[in-house]
């Protein structure tokens, strides 16, 4: 194996794009849900139930949290390529976050939906 | 005033080690520079690089009390004493001041820094108009000092793989320029994560940029005009 330095790998232009999107998705919703939580505080576990009851709250709750994930695996593989550069444990750390980002969006999805089961 | 230098010659020392110097500076030495000749002149051993004495050649860039600058051009009336003084961070150092530029010059080289056009060359100049002309400022007073890259962390990490701020604001001048004809292939060279997006856009350069330049922003440019082909 030749110890020649490679580069090249003609990406990078979509996933700093992503960043940004979802960056801007997660200031949106945040916004929104504090002026939410101002203008009508729940005061009891039955009442935050209800505001993530309705389906806009869930979609929107799910935006956030896929942004979020998919602005972790960004930033994260950032980290990664700058810090860690043998390529066996820099790949095996990048598959360890793919594949808990991708647990936490199924437990996720669980978690908003579940409570149609348990209040519908 | 007193000083404090980074001192090591691998022939001798097994270790860098930091030499104090106390000299006295006449009226006439004005620049950071001028107090390094006079401290050569008593002690002959102490190496560095100069050539222009005006910022302009950007031979002396060091790091000056922890922020990388040119010798030349930094007033010694400023300076909080003893004035500490080391070679630029993250390069391999040669001599006390002096660096070994290899990397840095190789990520320069790899942008291609030239003007591209297969046309027959016209019999007089390739013109461009004075807005055309326009774009190019703040791009090509770059005098190739090495402060910036070497204070972009990016750098440091990656310096085989990261063009670094530098080279980067020269792939602009060229991306820039009304008569370059390989603006394809010039971003074809850079969209890559490491070569480009190691940026993550702190700025250390434009804070220590000696001509007052601005790689952040020719960095931003070349990712625009990257969104403008893709998307």
């Amino acid at each position: 194996m030749v110890k020649r330095v490679v580069t090249g790998a003609h990406y990078g232009l979509r996933d700093w794009l992503a960043q940004r999107v979802t960056a801007v998705v997660m200031v949106v919703f945040v916004i929104f849900l504090a002026a939410m939580l101002l203008i009508s505080p729940p005061h009891d576990d039955a009442s935050w139930k209800t505001m993530f009851s309705s389906r806009w709250m869930r979609i929107a709750s799910f935006l956030f949290l896929v942004s979020l994930f998919w602005h972790a695996w960004v930033g994260m593989r950032n980290i990664l390529m700058d810090y860690v550069h043998a390529t066996g444990i820099r790949l095996t750390l990048q598959i360890l976050i793919i594949l808990s980002l991708v647990i936490y969006t199924v437990w996720s999805v669980e978690i908003l939906w579940a409570m149609e089961m348990q209040w519908r | 005033m007193r000083f404090s230098i980074y001192r090591f010659d691998p022939d001798k020392d097994a270790k860098p080690y930091m030499q104090d110097y106390d000299i006295v500076l006449e009226p006439a030495d004005k620049m950071l520079l001028d107090a390094l000749v006079r401290i050569k002149s008593v002690d002959d051993s102490l190496s560095l690089r100069r050539s222009c004495r005006e910022g302009v050649c950007g031979s002396d860039g060091m790091n000056i009390n922890g922020r990388n600058g040119l010798a030349c051009i930094t007033p010694v009336a400023g300076l909080k004493e003893p004035v500490e003084l080391r070679p630029l961070p993250g390069l391999p150092v040669i001599r006390d001041l002096i660096v070994d530029m290899t990397q840095f010059f190789n990520q320069y080289h790899s942008i291609k820094p030239y003007l591209i056009n297969n046309d027959p060359p016209p019999e007089t100049e390739r013109l461009q108009s004075p807005e055309e002309r326009a774009e190019l400022d703040g791009l090509y007073e770059c005098i190739l000092c090495a402060c910036c890259s070497t204070a972009c962390p990016s750098f440091w990490w990656n310096p085989d793989k990261f063009v670094g701020p530098a080279g980067l604001l020269q792939a602009y001048r060229f991306l820039a320029d009304s008569r370059d004809q390989a603006t394809a292939e010039r971003l074809d060279n850079l969209e890559d994560p490491y070569r480009l997006f190691r940026c993550h856009s702190i700025m250390n350069c434009v804070d220590v940029c000696p001509k007052g330049l601005n790689p952040t922003s020719a960095i931003g440019k070349i990712k625009d005009m990257m969104v403008k082909r893709t998307v």
